[in-house]
C-alpha cells in the first residue's frame, strides 16, 4: 500500500494524477481462511482489521453480499458518542470514540472525524433528572460530559428556540468530545488497511449456507462457491437473524426499519450534534451543507430498506417546533437502513452454540459510532475465543440469565 | 403506508392507526418451565425475511387485537384474522402457500 500524505498529493499533481492505486484489491476467493468474516461493513471491516493489527491473524477474507459499506454503515447519521448510562454500553461506546479520534492516522485515510460537541436536550422535568443522573454515572466512568444551562444551549446552538410549543428546552447534557465521522470513509478506510495487511475483501459475495460438522463450522457457502473457515464471524446486522438460522440457532432479534434524511445544502448554521429525545429528532450539518437528519424506528419487523412516511413527518415536526428556520427547507433524499433490535436495546458480541462461530450484531440504531470498539472487542473475542472485558457483558447468555444492559430505558429512546 | 382491515370493525386502517405488536401465535412458558422454554418465549424470535404472522392492535379504532399475515421482504398483506386462535386460518395459508410455493410454512 502507497500512503497518503501531502507529498503524494505533490507527486500525483505532477503526472495527472495517474499513479494512484486501488484502495483495495478484489481478488478470487481462495479454498479457505484462517478466519471468515460475513459483513463487510464497519464493524466486520473493523473485526478484520483489528484481528490483523491486535493479533497478527491475516489470513482473512471478509465477504459481502452487496458492495463494501453498502448496508447500515453508508445510511446512518453518523454520530459518534459515547455519554451512556450502564457502564458495559460506556466503556464499548468510550473505547470506540476514543479510537475514532486516532483513526485517520491509524488507518492513513481520512475518515473526517469531527468532535464538533453533542447535545442531548432535557426538555421534561423526567428527562433532566435522566440526564443528570448519566452525567454522574459518566463521571464515575471517566467520560467527561456536563450539564448545561439553556443559556449556554443557546450559545452554542444560535439557532434553537428555546421556548417551544410543547416542551421548553431545561438544559442539554453536553459531550464535548462527541461529534461526527464521514461513515463511508470509515468503510473505506479500515477496507484499505485490511487488504494492505493482505486480507481479502469479496464484494458480490453472499452467503446462502453454514456448514458444520459436530458443533464446528467448517465453511460458508457462497455465490461463488464454498469456501472453508478455521473460524466464522457474523456481522451482518440486519440480518442476522437469516445468518444465524444458517448456522442453526435463533437469535433474540427483531430487524426493523431506521431512516433518515438530508435537506438541501445551506450555509452553515449549526456547528454541533443536537439531539431531541422527548420530540425525538436529531440533526447536524454535513460538510457539504445539508442537514443530516434522524428520528425513530418503525415498530413492525421489515426487510426492504424502506421505512413509513409518517415517521418522516413526526421527525420533521419535532425538529422544526425546535429549529423554527428551518420550517421552508426543502428535503432532498430520504433512505432507510434495516436495523437488529435485541430485547435490551444493547448489542451482542458473543460466542455461539456453535464452537468456532462468532456473532456481533444487535447494534440497533446506535451502530456506526461503535464501530472501532465493536471491531477491537470481536477481534479480541474470536482471536482468543472467549469475550476480554469490553465484550463480556453482551453475550448471548445474558437474556437467559436476565443480566440485561437496559440502555432503552436508560436512553428512553433508541439509541 | 401499511393498510390493515381490522377483523373486528372491517375498517382498512392505516398504520398509523394500529400499534404493532410483534410476533403472533408465541407459546407462554411461565413459572415452573424449563430455562430453554422460558428463554426462548421471552427472547428468541423468528424475525423471517418473508411471511410473518404479528399481531396488531386497532388502537384509535375498536381497540380490539388482531393478527396479521404479512411479508417482511415485500410489505405485501396475505390477511388479517381475529386473536382468538393458537394458528393461522387453513384458507389463509392456502393462499399464502399458493403465492409463496417456496414458503417453508407456519410451523
Amino acid at each position: 500500500m502507497r500512503r497518503y500524505s501531502i507529498f503524494a498529493v505533490a507527486r500525483e499533481a505532477l503526472r495527472y494524477h495517474q499513479g494512484w492505486e486501488r484502495a483495495w484489491a478484489a481478488p478470487a476467493p481462495r479454498a479457505a481462511y484462517d478466519v471468515v468474516i460475513i459483513g463487510a461493513g464497519g464493524h466486520g471491516l473493523a473485526t478484520a482489521y483489528y484481528l490483523g493489527k491486535n493479533f497478527g491473524i491475516t489470513n482473512v477474507a471478509v465477504i459481502e453480499k452487496g458492495w463494501l459499506g453498502g448496508g447500515n454503515t453508508g445510511r446512518n447519521t453518523t454520530i459518534i458518542r459515547s455519554n451512556y448510562l450502564q457502564d458495559p454500553s460506556a466503556a464499548i461506546y468510550e473505547k470506540a470514540r476514543s479510537l475514532y479520534e486516532g483513526l485517520s492516522q491509524d488507518l492513513n485515510f481520512n475518515v473526517m472525524f469531527s468532535p464538533r460537541g453533542l447535545l442531548m436536550l432535557g426538555q421534561t422535568q423526567h428527562e433532566v433528572h435522566g440526564y443528570l443522573r448519566t452525567v454522574h454515572a459518566n463521571a464515575l466512568q471517566g467520560i467527561e460530559t456536563s450539564w448545561i444551562t439553556p443559556e449556554r444551549v443557546k450559545e452554542l446552538v444560535p439557532i434553537i428556540n428555546l421556548d417551544g410549543p410543547r416542551y421548553p428546552v431545561l438544559g442539554a447534557l453536553y459531550q464535548a468530545r462527541g461529534g461526527t465521522a464521514r461513515h463511508d470513509a470509515v468503510a473505506w478506510g479500515y477496507a484499505r488497511a485490511c487488504s494492505a495487511m493482505g486480507m481479502h475483501i469479496i464484494q458480490q459475495c453472499e452467503v446462502t449456507g453454514v456448514r458444520s460438522e459436530a458443533g464446528k463450522v467448517t465453511g460458508v457457502e457462497t455465490a461463488r462457491g464454498l469456501i472453508g473457515c478455521g473460524k466464522l464471524g457474523i456481522v451482518v446486522a440486519g440480518h442476522s437473524g437469516q445468518v444465524a438460522e444458517m448456522a442453526g440457532f435463533r437469535l433474540p432479534i427483531e430487524a426493523v426499519a431506521l431512516q433518515a434524511l438530508v435537506s438541501e445544502p445551506i450555509k452553515p448554521c449549526i456547528d454541533v450534534v443536537v439531539m431531541a429525545n422527548t420530540v425525538h429528532g436529531y440533526v447536524s450539518q454535513s460538510d457539504k451543507g445539508e442537514l443530516v437528519i434522524g428520528g425513530g424506528t418503525d415498530g413492525f419487523n421489515n426487510y426492504t430498506q424502506r421505512g413509513s412516511f409518517h415517521h418522516i413527518e413526526e421527525t420533521l415536526r419535532a425538529l422544526v417546533e425546535t429549529f423554527p428556520m428551518i420550517s421552508r427547507l426543502k428535503m432532498l433524499r430520504q433512505w432507510g437502513g434495516i436495523v437488529d433490535m435485541t430485547g435490551d436495546r444493547s448489542p451482542i458480541l458473543s460466542k455461539t452454540p456453535l464452537g468456532n462461530c462468532f456473532i456481533n450484531c444487535g447494534w440497533g440504531t446506535g451502530g456506526f459510532k461503535a464501530i472501532p470498539g465493536s471491531g477491537w472487542a470481536m477481534a479480541e473475542l474470536m482471536a482468543r475465543g472467549e469475550p476480554g472485558p469490553l465484550a463480556a457483558a453482551f453475550g448471548l447468555e445474558r437474556f437467559r440469565e436476565g443480566r440485561f444492559i437496559d440502555e432503552s430505558v436508560a436512553a428512553g429512546v433508541a439509541h | 403506508m401499511l393498510i390493515l382491515e381490522c377483523p373486528y370493525c372491517g375498517v382498512k386502517a392505516d398504520e398509523t392507526e394500529l400499534t404493532p405488536g410483534y410476533e403472533a401465535h408465541l407459546r407462554r412458558f411461565g413459572a415452573g418451565s424449563s430455562d430453554d422454554d422460558y428463554e426462548g418465549y421471552m427472547f428468541a424470535r423468528k424475525n423471517p425475511k418473508g411471511v410473518h404472522f404479528e399481531r396488531w392492535r386497532h388502537t384509535y379504532g375498536c381497540g380490539k387485537w388482531f393478527l396479521a399475515a404479512r411479508c417482511t421482504a415485500t410489505l405485501e398483506v396475505f390477511g388479517t384474522y381475529p386473536a382468538q386462535t393458537k394458528e393461522p386460518p387453513a384458507d389463509l395459508v392456502a393462499r399464502i402457500t399458493a403465492k409463496r410455493p417456496d414458503w417453508k410454512g407456519f410451523k
